[in-house]
């Protein structure tokens, strides 16, 4: 699982800009503040917290107390982000003890128009050796995400065109294992076309960078709608989870751990049903046939193809009854008492059923050993995700906010001397020319994304390296300020730090 | 800001809305425990704002309360405080205990589950089947966090919830006590309970410091009633006379079969009430 997300500052900066500053209200001091986070609506007084400890009156502003521009992490064994107010920590007290804060381009501000040195060159000392952080918020022109689709349902054939409120911001591109997948963004769409082409990949792409659901339609195929690390929905319909595999897979994958529980086994499924004792991992055990005739169309031994319509139901079918696929058993090989199991691809729906002594299936409690197996075979499913990649170009002029001699800068990235983050979470460093970083939205802190109206999105990054490896590469030294300052200046408030 | 669901690690379900801040695990079969999460999280987005339309009388004394709550969660709030209404409590003092109880209740009407609890900020709805336990160990000082008192509950103790109430905690106490922890039948009842001992682990003495309630949180249910903000060392006689106090009002409670043992923590002292039968012991 990826580092939980940190809760988000509310309102503290204008939500669109970007730009924004750290106030959202501002009332004579002995006023108490309303806070409008949830509807409980507390008044706040001055110096205290609202009725959930996460929002507090500082010197008149509303200000969210969590952790929003510095992230406290735990250096020693790299776990990254530390969640505010987990249970464990209200029980335990902290668990992280220590300086290690580290400050992350979230309302840092851009550096834009790029000679400016960046808002924040923040220095600490961890474990005696002093680092400088570069933090900013960049202004993408180039950039886009890449959307993953945890499904294998058809939802468009490769290079349609992928459409928000009408207009093309992107493209189906390759299906991959278990998963299809969308680019969606870049320079084409964001600033080649209409401005209405322009404005709606900004709006989609800072939706989802935020991590917010987007509703998609895609030419030739389906409508979906995706929100990083949540279940897409596709027509309408909301995926659970990935399927171990087709019915013909999940048959072989399991063949040898329902062999002596159950003669015939039946794994239903929207795109290829198993037969186990038909299907080639039946035979290559050697067991006895069942007689079982279903419904659909044969593929190969054991394997068949519609065997209902798609749906809801069993399977992703629109079955509710398994029975009704199956058409009966032959007399000549089947047997009174024989033991059928019916499940789904995912262990969402199961049966158990014995022979009469007219060869009808008659539903019975399944035995401990089959719970077990079903919960096996759940367990082999993953929660279906939709999840969002961040792609941009660092490589221009946002360099400048950081030093004099902007190669020197991709020159340190590429020799892992400086190390690239994004809202705190870690970057891939695309190899090759420039600074092209991929990076999932998920470990970002909430609505850290941007916009400023070119349309581009404003995303943090920040750059840390150490100290003397920043002199040499022409780093603004003169504006390097120690995190105590920075702390002090802004309204930065510590992960955890409840006093 | 709205309601929020995520799964955390150890498959466990984190529902958070404002101060209601949930931390989940049940235990069944795979499909059981989904199913359980995806009902409890469809419930949650509607709790805090149901509870919120009430929210004026529930800050209101138990004692002028004229008719029902309509919402469920109001409704378990003034069940579990309504046996203390001769003294001053209203039904905020069950408001953590009763979210809770009121979650896991959608959890186990929902899937068959061996065991699983809800925590709500430390105030805890637990529901456990034959055959399982629930190891709880109790914290009494934060400042200094070390297990204070452990003990381990089966389903044959009839306890399906446990609160722990205090003045250093998120709500306010008119007591000193630093924590005070009540197993029950409910996590409302506990709650409820847990407030009322803590009320009455107290003293008169210099080193306490007290300001009244609305001065520290504006919106407070205490309204001017002094609350606890500090509490110096204590010479031995009066920890002692403060703990026999709250001893005192935890039996008087535990007469009344509200509450099945507690647990009470003041600076270096600990007293326990009746739980020995549960093995409750100070570690």
């Amino acid at each position: 699982m990826p580092t939980p997300p940190l809760p988000v500052l509310h309102g503290a900066r204008a939500k669109k800009s970007g730009l924004g500053t750290t106030v959202t209200e501002i009332t004579s001091s002995d006023e108490p503040i309303r806070c409008d986070a949830c509807p409980v609506l507390c008044r706040i007084r001055l110096g205290t917290t609202g009725a959930c400890d996460r929002y507090g009156n500082v010197g008149g502003k509303l200000v969210r107390t969590d952790p929003l521009v510095l992230l406290e992490r735990a250096v020693e064994d790299g776990r990254g982000a530390v969640r505010f107010l987990d249970q464990e920590r209200d029980w335990d007290g902290r668990i992280v003890h220590g300086p290690d804060t580290f400050g992350t381009g979230i309302g840092a501000t851009p550096t834009y128009p790029d000679y400016k040195p960046a808002p924040f060159i923040v220095s600490s000392q961890v474990e005696g050796v002093d680092f400088v952080t570069v933090v900013t918020e960049g202004i993408f022109s180039y950039c886009g995400v890449k959307v993953k689709i945890d499904t294998d349902r058809f939802i468009g054939p490769e290079t349609a065109p992928v459409r928000a409120n009408g207009e093309q911001v992107g493209h189906v591109t390759t299906h991959e294992y278990g998963s299809q997948m969308l680019s969606l963004g870049g320079v084409h769409h964001l600033t080649g076309g209409s401005k209405a082409e322009g404005n709606a990949t900004c709006d989609a792409l800072l939706a989802l960078c935020n991590k917010q659901a987007v509703e998609l339609s895609i030419d030739g195929g389906s409508t979906v709608v995706v929100q990083s690390n949540r279940a897409p929905v596709i027509d309408g319909v909301t995926e659970s989870r990935m399927r171990v595999g087709c019915g013909s897979a999940v048959t072989g994958i399991f063949a040898k751990q329902w062999l002596d529980l159950a003669d015939e086994v039946v794994v239903v499924d929207e795109h290829i049903t198993g037969v186990f004792t038909e299907h080639q991992a039946g035979r290559l055990l050697d067991v006895r046939p069942s007689g079982l005739k279903i419904r659909g169309r044969k593929s190969t031994p054991g394997r068949y193809f519609k065997v209902a319509e798609p749906g809801m139901g069993w399977g992703g079918t629109n079955l509710r009854d398994p029975l009704e696929i199956i058409k009966g058993f032959d007399a000549k090989l089947a047997w009174p008492g024989l033991r059928l199991f019916m499940v789904s691809t995912t262990g969402e729906h199961y049966a158990w059923y014995v022979l009469d002594e007219k060869l009808v299936p008659q539903r019975a409690d399944p035995p401990a050993a089959i719970e077990n197996l079903v919960e096996r075979i759940a367990e082999n499913c993953e929660p279906a995700l939709s999840t969002v990649l961040f792609m941009g170009g660092a490589g221009g002029s946002l360099r400048a906010g950081v030093t004099e001699n902007p190669v020197r800068l991709t020159q340190s990235v590429k020799g892992r001397l400086t190390r690239v983050t994004c809202g705190g979470a870690p970057a891939y460093v695309w190899p090759g020319g420039g600074i092209t970083v991929m990076v999932d939205v998920a470990g970002l802190p909430d609505n850290a994304t941007g916009y400023v109206p070119t349309p581009a999105l404003v995303f943090p990054i920040e750059f840390t390296m150490r100290l003397n490896d920043y002199a040499a590469m022409g780093g603004h030294m003169e504006h390097v300020v120690s995190l105590d300052q920075v702390k002090a200046r802004h309204d930065v408030v510590l992960a955890g730090s409840r006093t | 800001m709205t309601a929020t669901a995520r799964l955390l690690a150890g498959n466990r379900l984190h529902l958070q809305h404002g101060p209601i801040d949930l931390i989940i695990g049940a235990e069944g079969t795979a499909p059981e425990v989904a199913c359980a999460y995806r009902a409890a999280a469809l419930v949650f987005p509607g709790i805090l704002p149901t509870l919120v339309a009430e929210l004026e009388d529930l800050r209101a004394p138990t004692s002028e309360i004229k008719e029902a709550f309509d919402g469920p969660v109001a409704r378990r709030m003034a069940a579990a405080v309504w046996p203390y209404r001769s003294r001053f409590i209203t039904p905020m003092a069950a408001v953590a205990g009763s979210v809770a109880d009121e979650v896991l209740g959608v959890l186990c009407a929902t899937a068959n589950l061996r065991r699983a609890y809800v925590n709500n900020g430390g105030d805890i709805a637990i529901h456990l089947t034959h055959g399982a336990t629930f190891a709880v160990g109790v914290v009494g000082d934060l400042a200094v966090p070390a297990i204070n008192a452990r003990l381990t509950i089966r389903p044959e103790d009839g306890i399906g919830g446990m609160a722990t109430s205090g003045w250093r905690g998120r709500s306010q106490s008119l007591g000193i006590a630093d924590a005070v922890t009540v197993l029950a039948t409910t996590a409302a009842a506990a709650d409820a309970a847990a407030t009322m001992i803590a009320n009455a682990v107290d003293i008169d003495d210099p080193a306490i410091e007290r300001r009244p309630a609305r001065e520290v949180k504006c919106d407070s249910d205490l309204g001017v009633l002094p609350v606890t903000v500090a509490v110096g060392p204590l010479a031995p006689g009066q920890l002692a006379r403060a703990l026999d106090a709250g001893v005192a009002r935890a039996r008087e409670i535990l007469s009344q079969q509200l509450i099945v043992a507690a647990y009470i923590q003041l600076q270096s002292g600990c007293r326990t009430v009746d739980a020995r039968a549960l093995g409750l012991q100070a570690a």
